[in-house]
């Protein structure tokens, strides 16, 4: 306890990090993934294929070689200088959007065609359609797959450390130049993640009843 | 092609989209373009910002890398497949007082990030118990913690995706808790959850990079040696696509096993269900609770 109450500064400097950091790419990866989400059912052939090859390469990249490229190789090509935060959150928010993407085509995908064709055999237009039949559909089941890329983008704002990000996985490095136990450290910062994890997932919850469905 | 979004086209439609086509083509090809333009522009295709990956020995070095990153993947997955297995099937007991710990242990080490367990196990353990150990040791035992815990969900997930007849099936005809766990349930869920389980396993791969942060001598940990050689020109972005290629080469074999498996899936529907189709519509209900990254 007294190893978390002699260093409150260091946690809060960290843990306030590692939530700015959680929200703005949480926030740039929901734009960026919608958008690619939208290009992989997009009825234009060169827009799906893009969607497709930007999901494929992304997913199938470490998130640790996204930030190593932004931290350590983008600062070579010349273009206006970011700091170490700002690329980090560039990193993960691209990262995080492959995963949206998926997540809201696959929503997409699971409203049966009929609900579609039944809309337009009654009448509505294209974005009565889309507005009032097939987004609600999809958003309720998309919010669970939603919500748990979330959690794994929390966890993974903790790689930024790796790359200079003063944020919650850095306390440790922090708190050695102090002389503090660092398994003592690591065991709290370990406890506050469960705590946040365990208010996403109570946030999930609770949308989750709002927003149910008696199907 | 008819969407639940839009109606096949008509020819007015065909041609706006060519248009939209030509216009999407024209701006991603400028963006692509204009990254590629800032790669040449400031020499990293130049070849001296190559040479040092043309010495036998740095080869060597990547090879080797490669083969540690590949070591580490390979026992956290064997480890992490017969920890969830073992975590799942606890959680299944019936005995609150069996079921309920595993519970615990499993969402404890799905809320802890990956990269904290690494450090906790790297730089936390080693001097508290007056020991120590090499990076590997902390990398692959934090992957099978994780990963292992993540997979019971799966496994989990898949058992209790499960028509309910099979289970009193097996029981009626006198087969032992176990039995009915180890020759009816399991395999089932096991064959019903292989894309998931097989895209899980992607990310052991993926997160095996993370031990570049707690200095395991992986692909990543190497290429941030290699790009930092002044006398080469600090080659750090050639660095970053040799080892994109090798990672992105790696996790797309792993992932079009995944795909291939989810194809043979489809076609051999052999997977028990109350109709056609039933337990893969299930799958993908319990593959969105249980995916992570």
């Amino acid at each position: 306890m007294s190893t978390l109450l002699n260093n409150l500064d260091v946690f809060t400097t960290g843990f306030r990090t590692t939530i700015i950091l959680f929200l703005v790419s949480g926030f740039f990866a929901l734009l960026i993934g919608t958008v690619v989400g939208a290009m992989r059912v997009s009825p234009i052939p060169a827009l799906r294929a893009f969607g497709t090859l930007y999901v494929n390469i992304v997913r199938n990249t470490p998130l640790t070689l996204v930030l190593f490229f932004f931290a350590f190789g983008y600062p070579k090509l010349g273009l206006p200088e970011i700091d170490f935060t700002v690329s980090a959150i560039v990193g993960l928010s691209l990262y995080t959007a492959s995963y949206v993407a998926e997540v809201l085509r696959s929503g997409v995908n699971t409203v049966p065609v009929g609900q579609a064709e039944a809309a337009r055999a009654i009448g509505l237009p294209f974005s009565q359609t889309l507005t009032l039949v097939v987004l609600p559909q999809a958003f309720r089941s998309v919010l669970p797959p939603l919500f748990s890329v979330l959690i794994a983008l929390l966890k993974n704002t903790t790689v930024a450390a790796g790359f200079s990000v003063y944020e919650a996985g850095a306390i440790r490095a922090y708190l050695a130049e102090r002389g503090e136990p660092a398994l003592v450290v690591l065991l709290w910062v370990a406890f506050f993640f469960v705590v946040l994890v365990l208010i996403l997932a109570q946030l999930q919850r609770y949308f989750e009843k709002k927003w149910k469905v008696a199907r | 092609m008819t969407s639940v979004l839009y109606d096949a086209p008509g020819p007015k439609a065909r041609s706006r989209h060519r248009l939209f086509g030509v216009i999407s083509v024209v701006v991603i090809l400028a963006i692509v373009g204009f990254v590629i333009w800032r790669f040449i522009e400031t020499g990293q295709f130049s070849a001296s910002k190559w040479q040092i990956f043309t010495f036998a020995r740095v080869q060597q070095t990547l090879l080797d890398a490669t083969g540690a990153t590949l070591s580490a993947f390979g026992v956290a997955a064997v480890g992490s497949l017969i920890l969830g297995l073992v975590l799942a099937v606890g959680r299944l007991s019936d005995h609150p007082w069996v079921s309920r710990p595993f519970h615990w242990f499993t969402e404890l080490f799905r809320a802890i990030p990956v990269l904290i367990l690494m450090m906790l196990l790297y730089y936390g353990l080693p001097p508290a118990l007056g020991v120590k150990w090499p990076p590997y040791l902390a990398v692959v035992v934090a992957l099978i913690l994780y990963n292992g815990s993540v997979l019971a969900e799966v496994f989990r997930a898949g058992i209790e995706a499960l028509p309910k007849g099979q289970r009193e099936a097996g029981l009626a005809i006198g087969l032992r808790k176990s039995q009915v766990m180890q020759s009816i349930l399991l395999p089932q869920a096991v064959r019903s959850m292989l894309p998931v389980i097989i895209s899980q396993l992607v990310v052991t791969l993926k997160d095996t990079a993370l031990g570049f942060i707690v200095t395991y001598n992986e692909i990543l940990f190497q290429a941030k040696f290699f790009g930092s050689q002044v006398q080469y020109g600090t080659p750090i972005v050639p660095s970053a696509i040799v080892a994109g290629v090798l990672y992105v080469g790696m996790c797309l074999i792993l992932s079009g096993l995944a795909k291939l498996a989810e194809r043979q899936l489809r076609r051999s529907q052999k997977v028990a269900g109350p109709k056609k189709g039933a337990p893969l519509q299930a799958t993908q209900a319990a593959q969105g609770a249980a995916e992570t990254i």
